[in-house]
């Protein structure tokens, strides 16, 4: 069920529209509920579709289509690293590669205690940052040589009270 | 440390990006510092000033559009059409509503010159899509933000509510009797929402699959409603050609190439970065501003407008300068400015076969041609690189690039396609000794497998 809260930042999103055209509010809801909990669950589309006044099957057309909804449940950090051209020119794959060996687990997959998930990712919009990097959707970091991926992933790790 | 303080230590400063001192007379980003995005300091840059001369002086509609018509303003999202023809098309006295958007879906390869706008000097894509609806009649935006920036569009939103309370934005703005609302929206992840009409089906909340034109989004936009759609840096220009008019602008750049540029220089340059210069500037000089090739190595080859644009030869780039016109003589596009640049190490077989995963990856269906066709080019140049490549498969890729070009409802396809036909124009020799060598190691150290076999 979405409580007030979460109705509230919709409420916000739907507000940007005419009154008839609530659908388009269904992008930024689904990542609302992505953000609040970690995926996107048959449960969260259909009532993201009682809210916005649409068939059920319309908001799974709209999660599946974009490559950054989650359907199912992922680490507790999702990790993008960019391999397109740009960035494969400048280390983005050895970064892919550099984290796979770091953290224990190959490209797609979760590592077993649930913090980290890792992902490639298409073109970001940040290729003269490279290497770079997506964290849970929101987050950029730039520039991630091998040695500030292992802060990354130590900090991360510290700050969740896991051993580095 | 909170999991935000460790994130905190990476972010980007746009000290390496935008803030690098290494920019020709740049409009855009002059005197931008990473803290100065505010609206004061937007205000202390003479922000605002080219609307409060529209609202002032009384520019008409027509005399804002034709001061764009003259300063030949070219679209600055890839397509390069004349800015000023293009908001001439508005039915500005349709009786219902009609829509402006900003394309801000920033996810051509090689790109990352919007995000630094909109970054780091929001208000001017405000300011200029405030003018652009007033010149066109229209009352409601929208900024469709590329949802991989989720920071720029929370600074967006910020931006906005600060125009807002200043009474740029709203109901009669400065007193005068035109009032404009401006919104953002975020994509999330879809390279195809780059595409005009399949940013328009996402604007509504559906999948982002590109609508035929005709009807074209003047007639038929968001909505169904007459709509304008610019590229954020298109608007960006717009301030500054109201303050100094349309023939200032022309002369900073070349006849037909109006203005300054922004272009994203990545790959294999000492100082990767966005670099703003005047149309018609020689690349030669850019990649000088860029710090030259990596390494002091030679450089082998440019893909001058993003990873869509054909790949041109080093010796074919020198010659260039960085314009519509010399680029599109010399058998490629200039695209959205993004420059991506690869020096003489770089195997050209390997390029290509992570630019044809990538649009197999973002096709988004609809049409069979591309659908089917780029993974077919993928699984080919795929077993080329891997060693299995059969010596008809030079043909094979051309011909069904031959096939998917032309043949779909948007310039996906053709994105797919031109750069197979241009790697194998320029390199093909690469890809015959691929071919004429069986076998070879992965660089992974594994046995190849055959394509199609994984991913």
């Amino acid at each position: 069920m979405i409580n007030e809260q979460t109705r509230s930042r919709f409420d916000r999103e739907v507000a940007k529209y005419p009154a008839e055209q609530k659908q388009s509010a269904v992008m930024a809801c689904l990542a609302i509920v992505q953000q609040e909990q970690g995926y996107v669950s048959p449960e969260a589309e259909k009532d993201i579709a009682d809210y916005l006044g649409m068939a059920p099957i319309a908001v799974h057309e709209v999660t599946t289509f974009y490559n950054m909804y989650n359907q199912r449940p992922v680490g507790k950090y999702k990790l993008n690293v960019c391999t397109n051209l740009p960035c494969q020119l400048r280390d983005g794959a050895h970064a892919l590669h550099h984290l796979e060996k770091k953290l224990g687990v190959g490209m797609g997959e979760t590592t077993p205690d649930g913090l980290f998930t890792l992902q490639q990712s298409e073109c970001l919009g940040a290729c003269a940052d490279s290497p770079v990097l997506l964290v849970n959707d929101r987050t950029m970091c730039s520039f991630m040589s091998d040695d500030k991926l292992d802060q990354l992933v130590d900090g991360l790790r510290a700050s969740e009270g896991r051993p580095a | 440390m909170t999991p935000q303080q460790v994130l905190s230590q990476f972010q980007a400063t746009g000290v390496q990006t935008c803030f690098h001192g290494r920019h020709i007379e740049p409009q855009i980003y002059a005197d931008l510092n990473g803290t100065n995005w505010r609206l004061k300091d937007y205000e202390a840059r003479d922000g605002y000033a080219a609307l409060k001369k529209i609202i002032n002086d009384g520019l008409t509609q027509d005399q804002v559009i034709a001061t764009v018509k003259e300063s030949a303003l070219r679209g600055r999202g890839g397509a390069g059409f004349p800015t000023g023809l293009k908001w001439s098309f508005m039915p500005r006295q349709f009786p219902g509503q009609k829509y402006l958007v900003c394309n801000s879906d920033e996810g051509e390869p090689g790109t990352c010159k919007d995000r630094d706008i909109l970054h780091y000097n929001p208000h001017i894509v405000i300011e200029g899509m405030i003018i652009a609806a007033y010149a066109m009649g229209i009352t409601v935006g929208y900024n469709y933000i590329h949802g991989e920036i989720f920071q720029t569009y929370d600074r967006f939103e910020e931006a906005l509510e600060e125009a807002r309370a200043a009474g740029y934005l709203g109901n009669n703005i400065l007193g005068s009797n035109f009032s404009f609302q401006l919104h953002a929206f975020h994509g999330f992840g879809a390279y195809i929402c780059g595409e005009e009409t399949a940013l328009l089906e996402s604007l509504e909340g559906k999948k982002g699959q590109p609508r035929f034109k005709p009807p074209f989004p003047a007639s038929f936009g968001v909505y169904g409603k007459p709509s304008t759609i610019n590229n954020t840096e298109t608007f960006a220009a717009v301030p500054w050609i109201i303050r100094n008019g349309g023939q200032a602008y022309l002369d900073c750049g070349k006849p037909n190439n109006g203005g300054t540029k922004i272009f994203s220089v990545s790959g294999d340059v000492e100082l990767p970065g966005n670099y703003e210069v005047p149309l018609g500037t020689p690349f030669s000089k850019l990649l000088e501003l860029c710090g030259g090739v990596r390494g002091g190595r030679k450089l082998k080859a440019v893909i001058p407008g993003g990873s869509s644009a054909p790949v041109l030869p080093a010796e074919i780039m020198m010659n260039c300068t960085m314009d519509y016109d010399s680029i599109a003589k010399a058998g490629s596009m200039l695209g959205s400015g993004a420059v991506i640049v690869m020096d003489e190490t770089r195997d050209m077989v390997e390029s290509l076969l992570r630019l044809s995963y990538f649009y197999m990856h973002e096709s988004c269906g609809q049409c069979t041609p591309c659908r089917e066709g780029t993974g077919w080019l993928w699984r080919v140049v795929d077993r080329i690189h891997n060693g299995h490549g059969k010596p008809s498969d030079i043909e094979l890729l051309n011909s069904v690039a031959d096939n998917i070009q032309g043949r779909t409802i948007c310039a996906l396809g053709d994105a797919a396609a031109m750069p197979v036909r241009a790697m194998i124009k320029h390199f093909r020799h690469e890809f015959e000794a691929k071919i004429a060598r069986p076998d070879l190691p992965s660089s992974d150290g594994k046995q190849p497998v055959p394509a199609g076999a994984r991913g």
